[in-house]
């Protein structure tokens, strides 16, 4: 009973013992930080998914607060909630942020999209586009490998079966790290309200998009002749969308009906391009 | 007109040749290899081996069929890596064990310390060893008993007993009469029972001991006694490059060194005949050929290979001398295989131009 | 005198059907689709318009920068199209298409004789830019700007490579047996530009003919024949250098940093053409062969060739095709086209029938360490392709080396996992070459 007595003890007094050195270490040796950059960090949403720039959010936490120039609103999944209370912690001012989310600019699914032959390499995309241009026909097109869906952080991006990525509009944060892995920079980041979206990312003559692939954009300008607004030009046999004035000014986009293609197709995120509800779509 | 394809199928990096080596082969080979220490097990201590083997191999196959299976893994059974964990942990258990033993020690091996951590390719231990350590800590006397019942095995335990100087008492109670036992009791031995140390040499060397030993009718475990034929299985294997030289070199010559040096120097009259009983027993040969040389669990680059070596064979020496077990070979490569990683970081290959 | 590289591998070298056969001269086709990129660096501008009428050996695409090359009309005829033609390199590219009238007449006061030792360095080395001349084992660098290396390289030998370690291949070969000359006035030309003393030709000993022929030929020329083992991949520019003078190339940096300079046999009998005739690069010796191909030959064709018609002219397949390789099998190009065309660089075209092409998906590692014992640089190529597969190509770079491999291919070879080792370390390549550009332009 005693030795069981004298154990306790000594094992006390052994905690004691540490439980002082250790806060007396803990006193003497601290590192001075300053507060705030606890506080940001704490109201960072922790992706570390580098949107920012930063390579994770306690190294943006401490640029922010520490350096000057650093503008509080680089947060893009935080969007405008948290880049306000940054600005407040650090006493900077911060300017509204413009959300985007992913878009991924092809069509070209396994139905729509010639392959030219059985692809038998590490299944990647950057892999398969090192090899003479991929395995698919057209050379701007998407690979459907999942680079990207592995690489993204907030499980916002699905691989379909049908062979091309499908970002789920809630969860997509805009941070960018799909657009930077994909080899043939087929993802772009756009605000998500924009009414019409282009589907295609291909910068062949028609003649040669048509041989491969049925879903892709010929170049030939009616959309861009018809829109009201300006807002569509004809980039090297391309249509390119500008966000900000289809956004601004249209409400019923005309360019929908006039596309022979359908490679302009209403901007609904979540679903492989083509299998969107049929309804809204007026042939 | 002549035929011109329109288009080629197969879409791949090059190089778009390669050699004929695979995994299957390489397992079958060393499967093959092993079925000739297990035959000459039989002539030995008869069917009881084989039952023992073969038990051992059943349930690795099964047991890896039903852990893919279950895992939703692709089922690989017919790579033949299973079946080389059932030999080697059936011919490394002594040959009279109750046949559950085995049989759970195989199906915890390839369970456990192969397909839990990952498949083939992603273990850290032996699968065999550390089988066999598990059912050796699960069951301990089970594994250390016995030799005497078997006549062909046991050419000592016959000439113990007409060597007239043991009584069968003191036969008896040698509970695992292998060489190595006798060895490291022999000082006990002579003070309970009455006679000098050098009585229990003599009888070495009179008996032709060590030739028993290398052929393989001495006592051991099933597959651990013939060190000929696992030499010339592994110099088959050396020859086919599906094992390299440094492992069985670096650990065989780090024990017998260590061995002559220690034996040398506490003043032993017999150091190398000692050394050489050392190395031809306790099962080093099929350590240092067939378990220590299992790729996975070793290190990549030879620099590597050799001071895993070097380990083993210290590790296991000093397991020998000083420590309670008469096999070291077992622990010293698990405990080298978890020093491997370390090992791949410190001696990696001089690379060309650096 | 036999040098021996350690590492490496040793396939069947498959020469047999093309070794012996002498290089035949393939009827001109009716189309050339000549691209403008077929060198290493920027590609190249073109200077003629559709309709227009060009000879022989005209100038049709010009360097965007000094360090690309030109591009020589391969016959004469008319430009139909500038459009985007199937490249075997790049995949597809610009290519200047020109339908021959069948003269195959050279341009007016192109051709002329000269005698290299009248001319100075710079004078050949404007000549042999001019001329479009690259490195013609594969690599396609511009051959003005190797043979010109920076002042303060200090360069004291010469290495010529007649080794063609590639199975299949014989286009040096023949080379070497049927215009020996020509590659030693090479050889001598390009000695007297760099200003060596010391030269050696490296041939490997599967080919003992031509060992002999050179031997003969070379005797009172100061370029020194070595026999070197047949081993996969002595032809590649850092083993020749071990093996002939016993240098390691240093980490990162360039045969030029140990004194040497290694040029290809077919490189330089280009060279000797272009110096002593003005003729530019326009043709090249390419092997036709593979295991159903009907009759396997070597022959001289033009650039901008269709494959299609060298098979034709080589009597079309006999089986069907798993895979067509421009190049040899082990570092070769697998081709989606057979419309591809013949460039600069183009050695050799390979079939491999499909039941030879026994494709296993590849399992994990099981650390046999056969990659590490084959591979020529003393690289971990196990180590890389997991370090690859988990994606953490920053460490492969950082602490094992990936930017010393050269994608020889040895360690696939012998892997038995079928692991595809080197897609893997090109993968990592990519990757982290990704990240450097998005870091430079300032992209996130």
């Amino acid at each position: 009973m005693l030795t069981a007595i004298y154990a306790i003890l000594v094992m006390i007094g052994l905690g004691m013992m540490f439980g002082l050195l250790i806060s007396f270490a803990n006193k003497k040796w601290s590192v001075e930080v300053d507060p705030r950059i606890h506080e940001v960090d704490e109201v960072l949403p922790k992706g570390q998914c580098g949107g920012c720039g930063y390579p994770g959010c306690m190294a943006y936490a401490e640029a922010v607060v520490m350096n000057p120039n650093v503008p509080p609103n680089l947060c893009t999944p935080g969007k405008d909630a948290v880049a306000k209370q940054v600005a407040e912690i650090t006493g900077k001012k911060a300017e509204a942020m413009e959300t985007v989310i992913a878009f991924v600019r092809c069509a070209g699914t396994y139905e729509k999209a010639i392959r030219t032959g059985e692809y038998k390499g590490v299944k990647d995309c950057v892999s398969a586009n090192i090899l003479v241009g991929g395995d698919k026909g057209c050379t701007y097109g998407c690979l459907g490998y999942g680079t990207c869906v592995k690489v993204c952080m907030f499980d916002a991006m699905k691989m379909s079966p049908e062979g091309i990525p499908v970002v789920n509009p809630d969860k997509c944060t805009g941070c960018g790290k799909c657009a930077t892995v994909c080899p043939r920079t087929i993802i772009t980041l756009t605000p998500p309200g924009v009414m019409v979206k282009v589907n295609c990312n291909s910068h062949d003559k028609g003649a040669i998009v048509r041989k491969h692939c049925k879903a892709g954009c010929i170049g030939c300008g009616m959309c861009s002749k018809d829109c009201p607004y300006g807002a569509i030009v004809i980039d090297n046999f391309l249509a390119v969308v500008d966000s900000k004035i289809c956004l601004e000014k249209c409400s019923d986009p005309v360019c929908l009906t006039r596309c022979p293609t359908k490679v302009i197709r209403p901007a609904i995120w979540g679903v492989v391009p083509g299998k969107e509800l049929r309804e809204e779509i007026k042939a | 007109m002549p035929q011109v394809q329109e288009k080629s199928d197969l879409i791949s990096s090059p190089p778009h040749i390669k050699s004929g080596d695979s995994v299957k082969s390489i397992m079958w080979t060393v499967a093959a290899v092993l079925m000739f220490p297990a035959a000459f097990s039989v002539y030995i201590f008869g069917l009881q081996a084989t039952l023992v083997t073969g038990v051992c191999v059943i349930s690795g196959i099964a047991a890896e069929f039903l852990c893919q299976i279950l895992m939703r893994r692709k089922i690989k059974v017919l790579d033949g890596s299973s079946v080389i964990t059932g030999l080697l942990l059936g011919m490394s258990v002594p040959p009279h064990i109750p046949l559950w033993i085995p049989a759970l020690g195989t199906v915890f091996a390839v369970v456990v310390f192969k397909e839990f951590f990952g498949g083939l390719g992603a273990n850290i231990f032996n699968p065999a060893l550390a089988g066999r350590a598990f059912i050796m800590l699960l069951q301990p006397l089970e594994m250390s008993s016995n030799w005497h019942l078997f006549p062909n095995g046991s050419v000592i335990a016959n000439k113990l007993v007409t060597a007239g100087n043991f009584t069968s008492e003191a036969f008896l109670s040698i509970t695992g009469a292998t060489p190595l036992t006798i060895l490291k009791n022999g000082e006990k031995f002579a003070l309970d029972y009455n006679f000098s140390i050098e009585n229990i040499y003599d009888f070495f060397i009179t008996n032709n001991i060590l030739q028993s030993l290398i052929i393989g009718n001495a006592g051991g475990c099933i597959g651990e006694t013939s060190a000929l034929l696992i030499f010339a299985g592994g110099l088959f294997l050396m020859w086919r490059k599906i094992i390299s030289w440094h492992i069985p070199v670096s650990f065989i010559g780090t024990m017998a060194l260590a061995a002559y040096i220690y034996y040398y120097n506490t003043g032993n009259p017999l150091p190398g005949f000692l050394t050489l009983i050392h190395v031809f027993s306790g099962g080093l040969f099929l350590g240092a050929f067939f378990m220590a040389t299992d790729t996975v669990t070793t290190p990549l680059s030879a620099r590597g290979l050799i001071v895993f070596g070097i380990g083993c064979g210290l590790i296991t020496f000093l397991i020998r001398i000083i420590g309670g077990y008469t096999e070291g070979v077992m622990f010293a490569i698990l405990f080298m295989n978890a020093m491997v990683p370390l090992i791949d970081r410190l001696f990696k290959p001089k690379v060309f131009g650096v | 005198m036999f040098r021996k590289i350690k590492g490496g591998v040793h396939p069947h070298d498959e020469k047999q059907s093309t070794e012996d056969k002498k290089i035949e001269f393939m009827p001109i086709p009716q189309k050339l689709f000549v691209p403008v990129h077929q060198h290493i660096g920027q590609a190249s501008i073109p200077v003629v318009a559709v309709g227009d009428m060009v000879k022989k050996g005209q100038l049709i695409a010009e360097t965007a920068d000094g360090r690309g090359t030109p591009v020589h009309a391969p016959t004469s005829g008319k430009v139909t199209e500038l459009g985007n033609y199937p490249n075997p390199i790049y995949g597809s590219s610009l290519c200047v298409v020109i339908e021959s009238d069948g003269l195959d007449e050279w341009q007016e006061n192109l051709l002329t004789t000269r005698n290299y030792e009248n001319l100075t360095p710079e004078e050949m080395i404007d000549i042999i830019f001019k001329n479009g001349i690259v490195g013609m084992g594969g690599a396609a660098f511009p051959t003005h700007i190797k043979l010109a290396p920076p002042k303060d390289r200090h360069i004291d030998t010469l290495i010529v490579n007649g080794a063609e370690c590639e199975p299949y291949l014989t286009s040096d070969h023949r080379t070497m047996m049927e215009y020996p000359d020509d590659v030693i006035k090479g050889t001598l030309i390009a000695m007297k530009i760099l200003g060596v003393s010391k030269c050696y030709l490296g041939i490997e000993i599967n080919k003992p003919k031509a060992i002999a022929l050179m031997l003969e030929k070379c005797k009172g020329t100061p370029i020194e024949v070595v026999e070197l083992e047949t081993r996969y991949p002595q032809g590649a520019e850092k083993m020749m250098i071990l093996a002939i003078t016993g240098k390691e190339v240093p980490s990162g940096k360039l045969p030029m940093d140990v004194g040497c300079v290694v040029q290809n046999v077919g490189s330089l009998k280009a060279v000797a053409d272009a110096v002593e005739k003005n003729i530019p690069l326009i043709e090249r010796i390419v092997t036709v062969a593979g295991k159903t191909v009907k009759d396997p030959k070597n022959v001289m064709a033009k650039l901008g060739t269709p494959f299609s018609e060298l098979f034709k002219y080589c009597g079309g397949f006999t089986g069907k095709n798993g895979k067509l390789i421009m190049g040899g099998p082990m570092m070769g190009q697998a081709q989606v086209n057979i419309e591809a065309v013949i460039v600069k660089a183009t050695s050799g075209i390979v079939t491999i029938s499909e039941k030879d092409v026994d494709y296993v998906p590849e399992r994990a590692c099981i650390r046999c360490g056969r990659c590490i014992e084959a591979c020529t640089m003393h690289l971990m190529p196990s180590t890389l392709s997991i370090l690859s597969e988990k994606g953490q190509h920053q460490t492969a770079q950082t602490d094992y080396n990936l930017m010393d491999c050269v994608e020889c291919g040895c360690c696939y070879y012998v892997c038995p996992s079928r692991r595809n080792i080197v897609h893997y370390i090109r993968q990592s390549k990519a990757k982290n070459a990704m990240v450097r550009n998005a870091i430079k332009t300032g992209s996130k």
